[in-house]
């Protein structure tokens, strides 16, 4: 706005360029004279917000990844039982956010992470003792090891309760609770402390033995949950009057709506193990996208193409077992190679569900070992061919230069690095969940009794039902 | 007085219903019923295992008429749920001894 009537004389503009200028030659100046304390404080602030903007990145993945248990794995198994074992069934999923997060703080993480032997932590940060503010760099640099444990909580709480799959309708909860709490102190820290703890057998990043590519989860995660659900199937014997027309599904809707929410989870799960907000978060979130909506369609088309229709309950559950194989990969490959790996695992996955369940008839109810062990397994052997160093230069020789990271990257090598880690999982897996589950059953005891499987789990270990009319 | 008791498609509710409305039977009571009878039932697939589903959905009515009305009420029926195909349903009629409404204890036709 323009108040002034006509143009300032020009003796008037002459004295405000003068200004001006001592202005910006003053400011030069002093920007040259800064001293080494100003300088180390303004690096302070660009490193805390930083640090400020991974941390809340890493906050929502956590959220994400317990959504993924509850409501997203609760209403995806819950819809695929029969109606009197609704409750029951979401209950396996909802126990574990109460009971493994008290057994993280008390011993879990110390168990995981704490700087043990190469198969187990110590117990340093027992009861989360040096567990604060303060970050960890061996894990992540830029956040608070606080958010690092309550991160990874969020995975120590999904993976057992994806074996409840295996062992739906028929288990009781007292016998569920003992075995599961067992099954993450024995099984899922020390593979945890393996793959991804200071110090451990399969560590890629901090030098451990036998190198295995897992970002996410593929060994620690679906492998170990997976197999031991194959376990529980066997060990367990299948339902009473399995199979028969009751035991569809009782709502595929609540299936539908859990699986959409564990395909939006799984960006916490997948991009969150970049344990930053940089571009690696990106790159793992594009990957995870790419794959899951690959599988949806592989599975969906090897099902009509086979049985006439391209189901609901097909499509999500490749969507899933996208997302289980791009696991390991998320941070290591590209689009493109996350899109051939989706492929792969819809059409192997349905496979296995379809075909080989059918053919050696054991009672996986709900697929955890076909969809988790199978898709875990073969994520993590895709991860050693599709691994690139130009997604993520992992790899360094002795003189610090980046070297290949998987078979197309021209490490053949990584193959049998990542066979090493399978292996170790399947083994540490099969045999450990042989003993809990011995254990278990001859002091609580597993099974309900016929006569409570007929009722149902809602009504004889809950006192309640999911649905009652008025 | 008759009952009339009758099995049809749940997709042909609305249109008995008019067609009982459109004659002047404005009462009637519904229920969601499985069943089959000569009809199979069909298969359902999830991941990969076939389910043979042999009771199938079905919409039962239930509706107590006096006896003059019998016959225009099985007629609308007939005529809004005949397809001629199988699985469209049945009718059964059965003899009615006394009917009371309770809330002024009327009986018989009255309480229709």
């Amino acid at each position: 706005m323009n108040i002034l009537p006509g143009n300032p004389p020009l003796y008037r503009r002459a004295r405000w360029c003068c200004v001006l200028l001592l202005l910006f030659f003053g400011l030069a100046a002093s920007a040259q004279t800064v001293s080494p304390q100003q300088l180390a404080d303004l690096q302070k602030q660009v490193a805390e917000a930083r640090g400020n903007a991974d941390n809340a990145w890493m906050l929502v993945s956590s959220a994400l990844v317990l959504m993924m248990t509850g409501p997203g794995l609760a209403l995806f198994y819950g819809g695929l039982v029969r109606k009197k074992n609704v409750l029951s069934t979401m209950m396996q999923s909802f126990a574990m956010m109460a009971v493994v997060t008290i057994l993280w703080g008390l011993v879990g993480f110390s168990l995981a992470f704490g700087p043990g032997n190469s198969f187990i932590g110590n117990f340093q940060h027992l009861f989360l003792h040096g567990v604060g503010a303060a970050p960890d760099p061996d894990y992540a640099a830029t956040i608070p090891l606080q958010t690092f444990m309550i991160y990874q909580l969020m995975f120590a709480i999904i993976t057992p309760a994806l074996i409840s799959g295996a062992f739906a309708e028929r288990m009781k909860f007292s016998g569920m609770l003992l075995f599961l709490v067992l099954w993450s102190l024995v099984i899922y820290t020390p593979m945890a402390h393996m793959v991804w703890g200071k110090g451990g057998l399969l560590n890629a990043s901090l030098g451990g033995r036998f190198p295995c590519l897992d970002f996410a989860g593929g060994t620690v995660v679906h492998i170990t949950s997976g197999v031991s659900a194959l376990v529980c199937a066997l060990y367990l014997g299948k339902r009473k009057d399995f199979p028969a027309e009751q035991f569809r599904p009782h709502s595929v809707v609540l299936s539908f709506v859990g699986a959409c929410m564990l395909w939006v989870g799984w960006f916490g799960f997948n991009a969150g193990s970049a344990l930053s907000a940089g571009s690696l978060a990106t790159s793992a979130f594009v990957a995870t996208h790419f794959a899951a909506a690959a599988a949806a369609l592989s599975w969906m088309a090897a099902e009509w193409m086979l049985k006439g229709y391209p189901s609901a309950l097909g499509g999500i559950s490749g969507a899933v077992a996208g997302l289980v194989a791009i696991t390991p990969a998320a941070g290591f490959v590209g689009p493109m190679s996350a899109l051939v790996i989706g492929l792969v695992a819809g059409v192997f996955c349905y496979v296995m569900v379809a075909k080989v369940k059918e053919r050696f008839g054991y009672d996986d109810s709900l697929d955890a070992f076909g969809v988790h062990g199978a898709g875990g397994t073969l994520g993590a052997i895709l991860t050693g061919v599709f691994a690139s160093h130009y997604v993520n230069p992992i790899f360094k020789d002795a003189q610090g230069n980046v070297t290949g990271s998987g078979l197309l990257d021209g490490n053949p090598h990584q193959l049998l690095n990542q066979a090493t880690g399978v292996v170790i999982a399947w083994v540490l897996a099969a045999v450990g969940t042989v003993a809990l589950l011995k254990i278990v059953d001859l002091t609580v005891g597993l099974r309900v009794t016929e006569e409570q499987e007929t009722k149902g789990l809602d009504l004889t270990q809950h006192g309640e039902e999911g649905y009652s009319l008025e | 007085m008759t009952k009339l008791e009758a099995v049809i498609q749940p997709g042909k509710l609305d249109a008995v219903k008019e067609a009982l409305l459109a004659i002047g039977i404005d009462g009637l009571t519904v229920l969601e019923a499985r069943g089959h009878g000569r009809q199979k039932g069909h298969t359902e697939f999830y991941r990969g295992r076939e389910y043979s589903v042999d009771l199938l959905p079905k919409t039962k009515l239930e509706i107590v008429l006096r006896d003059e009305a019998v016959d225009g009420a099985v007629k609308a029926i007939l005529g809004a749920s005949q397809t001629g195909k199988i699985g469209d349903g049945k009718i059964f009629l059965s003899r009615i001894d006394e009917a009371i409404r309770i809330r002024n204890e009327e009986r018989g036709n009255e309480a229709l």
